[in-house]
């Protein structure tokens, strides 16, 4: 057998390697051309870095290790082809798992070395396992709530941020206790414990809108819990690991909070979700210009430039692929089809765009919201597909409303906007769109899915006179 | 044991830089694969698991590294598979027609 110092010299290398390959790996992502490579990139890393990690000499029970590596993937493999509209949920429920997996480590960790944990390990283990228990039960509570298992609506009520934070900041001083003195072992189920009530809390207020934000936030938790870890174990790959995933996630958010219009403070602070309930109230009826489908089409197959813009209400309808026939149909006519994706569409970032791309639609034809912004003065029509507060001028010009100053789809600029959307009620924000008296815009009314396959059977039919 | 923590420091500063600078580049468009995908390579934090389970010290904590290794390694495997699967979807309108 190798010696032992051969054996971790052995161990260091396939994680320099990996260390290496994960940063390659991330740096292909960068485009669509390259980002297959970036995941096989990402695979080998994990595979050298797996197999090194079994060569340690101390580990003298291989039978569970096969047992468990073999169950995770028995688990992963669903998890891995779950449906795509499922994807925002499975993506919470990683994110749990991670932080599990932090969790459960931080804590056997602090038991084999309590009561003699040196301050400065004491610190990032307490910062690993409160960031990961949160992380954990935040992210189940999330996955619960974008699968609807859990009521969607935001659930608030008064003192919410005092007491969550109170649970949070106990917390935290729990650990600084322990940190100064670590023989208090009997305080250390409170860093678990709180912080898994703070992730509950923590959730509770949130919108099914707000999601985007929310996911990206407890991605960049986890990749920080993962560092935190690496710091306990003296493991260099795994703290790079949780900062390249920590810093993922932070962009994202940062990304996210700018196309809410909120600052990045209002989201690490959880206080999303509270400015509805202020609006909704003035819906008076005013009166709105409806089309069928038969008009929507002659309309459209009419234009020489088409913006479709598609927003969670797709997603739920599964109206994808119906989409999809629509944009064959209109291309097969020579009318410029193209899609505007606001950032915060759907539930996660960059939902749109996996939705589209998996109906088929060329990733070329999907435009980022300032390249759609520049093009709508010149389109003919504007279809907005179950989108609603990301098109609401109101954010351009109404000061009181309470989406001003978020960046929107100008589909306004537009000659003609068309709205398929199921009734007048308000979006997410229960905002009142004025886009819909609008006397260019025609409202759609019907379930996305079947209201689109009527205007491709109308086009299609209509062809050839 | 100090200087340890100061090199550890170093490498996670310098990986956050890495990290912003790289994911910064990555298009919009690519954001949900993007996060599947780091949330894969998190999962790297099976190998403190594998050895803290390996080495057995106690019961306790060879029992809860079992637990780790499995929930790591379930966002491993799903986590590449799903990157790769979204990633497959992504085609471009371009020269090849079929």
């Amino acid at each position: 057998m190798m010696s032992e110092f051969a054996s971790t010299q052995l161990i260091e290398v396939t994680y320099l390697i990996a260390t290496a390959l994960f940063i390659l790996s991330l740096k292909w992502m960068s485009s669509p051309a390259t980002a297959r490579r970036g995941v096989w990139a990402g695979e080998f890393g994990m595979l050298l870095a797996v197999a090194g990690t079994l060569l340690h000499r101390g580990i003298v029970d291989y039978k569970w290790l096969a047992a468990a590596l073999v169950l995770g993937t028995i688990i992963g493999v669903p998890l891995g082809k779950v449906a795509m509209t499922a994807v925002p949920q499975r993506t919470a429920l990683s994110h749990a798992f991670g932080a599990l997996c932090v969790t459960l480590v931080g804590t056997a960790e602090f038991y084999l070395r309590a009561p003699s944990v040196p301050p400065f390990m004491m610190a990032v283990l307490g910062m690993e396992v409160i960031l990961g228990s949160l992380t954990f039960t935040g992210s189940l509570m999330a996955a619960g709530k974008l699968q609807e298992v859990l009521p969607q609506r935001p659930i608030t009520y008064k003192g919410q941020n005092f007491v969550n934070l109170g649970v949070l900041v106990i917390a935290v001083i729990v650990a600084i206790i322990l940190v100064l003195h670590p023989e208090r072992v009997y305080l250390y189920p409170l860093i678990v414990i709180l912080p898994l009530i703070f992730g509950v809390l923590m959730i509770i207020p949130i919108g099914g809108a707000d999601m985007p934000t929310v996911i990206s936030l407890l991605n960049s938790y986890a990749g920080l819990s993962a560092a935190a870890m690496g710091f306990v174990l003296d493991n260099k790959l795994l703290i790079i690991a949780g900062a390249l995933d920590g810093a993922s996630g932070f962009i994202l958010s940062v990304n996210m909070s700018k196309a809410m219009n909120r600052s990045f403070s209002n989201v690490l602070f959880g206080a999303f979700g509270q400015e509805q309930a202020s609006a909704a109230a003035g819906a008076e009826t005013r009166a709105v210009r409806s089309a069928s489908a038969e008009e929507a089409a002659s309309i459209l197959a009419a234009a020489n430039k088409v913006v479709i813009v598609p927003g969670y209400g797709m997603a739920v309808s599964q109206a994808q692929h119906k989409v999809r026939e629509l944009y064959d149909a209109l291309t097969k006519r020579g009318v410029d089809v193209r899609f505007g994706i606001h950032p915060v569409a759907g539930r996660m970032p960059g939902h749109m765009n996996v939705l589209l791309a998996e109906a088929d639609i060329p990733y070329d034809k999907l435009m980022e919201m300032d390249d759609a912004n520049g093009d709508f003065a010149q389109t003919d029509v504007a279809l907005v597909i179950g989108a609603n507060d990301v098109t609401n001028p109101a954010a351009r010009t109404d000061a009181s409303s309470p989406i001003y100053g978020m960046p929107i789809l100008d589909v306004d600029k537009a000659r003609t906007v068309m709205v398929i959307k199921r009734g007048m009620s308000a979006g997410f924000a229960g905002i009142d769109n004025p886009l819909y008296y609008s006397d260019k815009t025609l409202m759609l009314f019907g379930d996305a899915k079947s209201f689109v396959g009527s205007i491709v059977r109308e086009i299609s039919g209509g062809s050839g006179h | 044991m100090k200087l340890d923590f100061l090199t550890s420091l170093y490498v996670f500063m310098l990986a956050g830089f890495i990290g912003f600078e790289v994911i910064r580049r990555v298009s919009p468009l690519l954001h949900t694969p993007l996060m599947s995908l780091t949330n894969a390579l998190d999962a790297i934090a099976v190998v403190g698991a594998i050895i803290l389970a390996g080495e057995h010290k106690t019961n306790f904590s060879a029992i809860l590294g079992t637990i780790a290794i499995v929930a790591a390694t379930s966002n491993i495997v799903g986590g590449f598979l799903i990157t790769d699967r979204m990633l497959k979807m992504f085609k471009v309108s371009g020269p090849k027609k079929s």
